[in-house]
């Protein structure tokens, strides 16, 4: 599904990502690991396509094709949904109305029906009773005003309505207690776990994989992937830290 | 900025230019013209006034405004760049040549219908106007260049004993009405454009509302101006009487011309004991091209008295076009606990220029009033909201309350606010609060990755910013701005 090829990248005219290569297919779910200032948000907004970021060599393919040379809205409507670190306020903005509105700019960039107003409301309140969330929260205005963890669910809502094939997900457990980890983990299971889905997990700790277990850990130090493994090496990481692993 | 962002603005600035070489309601349609000579002179008002069939007292009125006007001097205290207007090298009066008097909608001139057409007028009237069965009644004065051609539901008006007429017709036929009311809220020498305005206005609308009447429907007015080189002069006289309530809508676009046209309007609401008059404008005339090139003037003078008892006006305008728009919707709050309202939201891009706000003149003890101005500048534009609040001596227990938004688009742009608090009576309560913000790089990326184009994601966040003003619009309304909103900044972020 996606093919990140020798990517390097820099910000600020400072090289942060210095060749990374990954292969993701359809079903499976890959998680970076890496201490603070790898690159890892870096990563995930250079693939996103986030201005300020810019791309100095090697390529990324989406289903073969050229992920970089695309706009970020027009990634979104090819299947790719960034969680985001921080999730960004927009005041007097509901998050019905700019879901909806996302939503089925997506569908017509694909050359989709748009959904009524009772139809994504229907699939509005599905979402939001999966990752226990009030509709009245859905009515507020985006994120204005949510804790750090209804932010992170508020992502997970999102994600759950635009439906994407291809997840990045950026520290998605960070600023989450134990409770709210194990719902938005479940969360991301019960959305992206299938055969035709594709998840790449960025995050600091194990954590967040005790409930999303992934098929391939890689770990990230100064803009290169150092090791990748399975599911064990997370562990190992937790256990011996970055620095041993890494070195 | 990295060379991606320089090849984004880039490909914006190119997207941009061929937008505004192609605006969306920039077309003119071909219709005879019958002309007054041109340029301002005695004549002049004698011909409008004869074409109109008044009666002498007008005439008389008319020219003692003109001689006023000769005494007069353009204002130069808004925060404007005005290019000199030469007042002589313009029509004064056209009108769609009349075949006769229409009775029904079937009678106007096609041409004219598809203008309407073309301007999209809202769905909700379109259905009114083919005449669908059940659609929601909206009454529809319409003004197309300078003469009202058809007006609907003049009938049920009339069972309720409303008074919607176009205000050449209302001088002939309720002479006593407009002329107690008429130049009472905004005497002939207010200011300089009004007074050309009380001289040359060639048509407008009047409403009376009697008492305790609530009106049947939405009143709505769409003005155009059509003909080259020809100023338009429109004057509005709405009168609620005692415990009576209106809601009236106006909303304009202009077809692109290259010569700027003058627009001096002027509105008077007179609202009695226990009345309610709502006014809604959504302003969309042509802003000009990128270089400021071709727009429309807007000078216009909108006040209300307020000159009842519990009597209440509100002000909510959404003001997207124009190169030049000087706009106060102001409340003398003489009755006593009257109430004033002002909801604005101004778009300014490229090289418009807007100096708008109101006045709220506190006269009646416990009157209330409450500002809320959204301004968004965008472009090399500026956008300076200008408002007075006062409060007089014998005035007890004023409340208000103003707030003050600022949103800037890219950093050429300007964004003003000018408040003016004069308060003469201690037990007054006057609150101001003020902000100004930028739409963030954070906020435009983050809607964009969930799959708005830039522009979408432009539009949203300026109406989630405007939101508490576009909300006191009538439903048939509220849409159309929002989409106002969205197209006058396209092209804006880079």
């Amino acid at each position: 599904m996606l093919k990140i090829d020798n990517l390097h990248a820099i910000v600020d005219g400072k090289p942060i990502l210095k060749g990374i290569s990954l292969t993701l297919n359809p079903g499976e779910i890959h998680a970076v690991m890496g201490p603070n200032g790898s690159g890892k948000s870096t990563l995930s907004y250079v693939l996103a396509g986030r201005p300020g970021y810019e791309v100095t060599e090697g390529t990324v393919a989406l289903d073969g094709e050229d992920l970089l040379a695309l706009e970020p809205h027009e990634r979104a409507a090819k299947g790719m949904f960034l969680g985001f670190q921080y999730p960004v306020e927009i005041p007097g903005v509901s998050n019905v109305q700019f879901l909806r509105t996302a939503l089925n700019a997506q569908r017509r960039a694909r050359g989709e029906v748009e959904l009524s107003a009772g139809d994504f409301l229907r699939l509005a309140r599905e979402q939001a009773d999966a990752l226990g969330i009030d509709m009245e929260m859905m009515k507020r205005a985006v994120n204005v005003g949510f804790s750090g963890g209804e932010k992170k669910r508020n992502e997970m809502v999102q994600l759950g309505i635009i439906d994407p094939r291809l997840a990045i997900l950026d520290e998605t457990d960070s600023g989450l207690d134990i409770d709210a980890l194990r719902i938005v983990g479940q969360g991301i299971n019960r959305i992206m776990r299938k055969p035709d889905k594709t998840v790449l997990l960025i995050t600091h700790y194990q954590r967040l994989l005790d409930t999303v277990e992934p098929d391939f850990v890689h770990v990230l130090a100064d803009g290169r992937i150092v090791r990748s493994g399975g599911s064990e090496l997370a562990l190992e990481l937790e256990r011996e830290g970055y620095g041993a692993v890494a070195a | 900025m990295t060379p991606d962002d320089a090849s984004i603005r880039n490909r914006d600035a190119q997207e941009a230019a061929d937008r505004s070489a192609n605006y969306e309601w920039g077309f003119s349609s071909d219709i005879e013209q019958e002309f007054a000579p041109k340029g301002l002179n005695e004549d002049t008002v004698r011909f409008i006034s004869a074409k109109k069939n008044e009666p002498e007292w007008m005439l008389e009125w008319r020219l003692k405004a003109y001689r006023a006007w000769l005494t007069m001097e353009e204002v130069s205290w808004a925060k404007l760049d005005i290019p000199t207007i030469d007042f002589q090298d313009a029509y004064y009066y056209a009108e769609p040549k009349a075949k006769e008097k229409l009775g029904s909608l079937d009678e106007v001139d096609p041409e004219i219908l598809r203008v309407y057409e073309k301007l999209g007028i809202p769905i909700e009237e379109q259905k009114v106007l083919a005449g669908v069965e059940g659609a929601r009644k909206v009454a529809v004065d319409a003004v197309f260049d300078s003469v009202s051609v058809a007006t609907t539901f003049r009938e049920e008006l009339k069972k309720a004993g409303v008074i919607f007429l176009s205000i050449s017709e209302a001088i002939r036929e309720h002479p006593d009405l407009v002329r107690k009311y008429l130049g009472s809220v905004v005497p002939q020498r207010d200011n300089y454009f009004a007074c050309l305005n009380s001289a040359v206005f060639s048509d407008g609308t009047f409403v009376y509302v009697p008492e305790g009447v609530r009106c049947p429907m939405e009143l709505s007015t769409y003005f155009r101006i059509n003909a080259e080189n020809t100023g338009q002069f429109e004057r509005t006289l709405i009168v609620a009487d005692t415990g009576s309530y209106v809601s009236y809508l106006e909303g304009c676009t202009a077809p692109m011309r290259d010569e700027n046209q003058l627009h001096a309007a002027v509105v008077e609401l007179v609202a009695l004991d226990d009345a309610e008059i709502k006014y809604s404008t959504v302003q969309n005339w042509y802003p000009g091209d990128a270089e400021g090139k071709g727009g429309i003037y807007n000078f216009v003078t909108k006040r209300a008295m307020c000159a009842g008892a519990r009597s209440k006006v509100s002000w909510t305008q959404v003001e997207t076009g124009s190169a030049i728009t000087w706009k106060y919707p102001s409340c003398i709050l003489k009755g006593e606990s009257s109430v004033g309202e002002f909801y604005s939201v101004a778009v300014t891009n490229n090289r418009q220029q807007a100096d708008t706000g109101t006045k709220m003149i506190h006269i009646g003890a416990n009157s209330r009033s409450t500002i809320v101005s959204k301004g968004i500048s965008a472009g090399k534009s500026n956008n300076t909201y200008r408002g007075l609040v006062r409060v007089n001596g014998a005035a007890e227990n004023v409340r208000n309350f103003t707030q003050c938004d600022s949103l800037l688009l890219g950093s050429d742009c300007g964004a003003h606010t000018v408040p003016y608090i004069e308060v003469r009576n201690p037990s007054a309560q006057i609150e101001h609060e003020a902000t100004t913000s930028k739409i963030s790089d954070d906020q435009l990326f983050y809607a964009m990755s969930r799959g708005l184009s830039q522009e979408d994601a432009v539009a949203l966040i300026v109406n989630g910013f405007a939101r508490e003003v576009l909300k006191q619009l009538p439903m048939e309304f509220a849409v159309e701005a929002q989409k106002l909103l969205g197209i006058s900044l396209e092209g804006s972020v880079g």
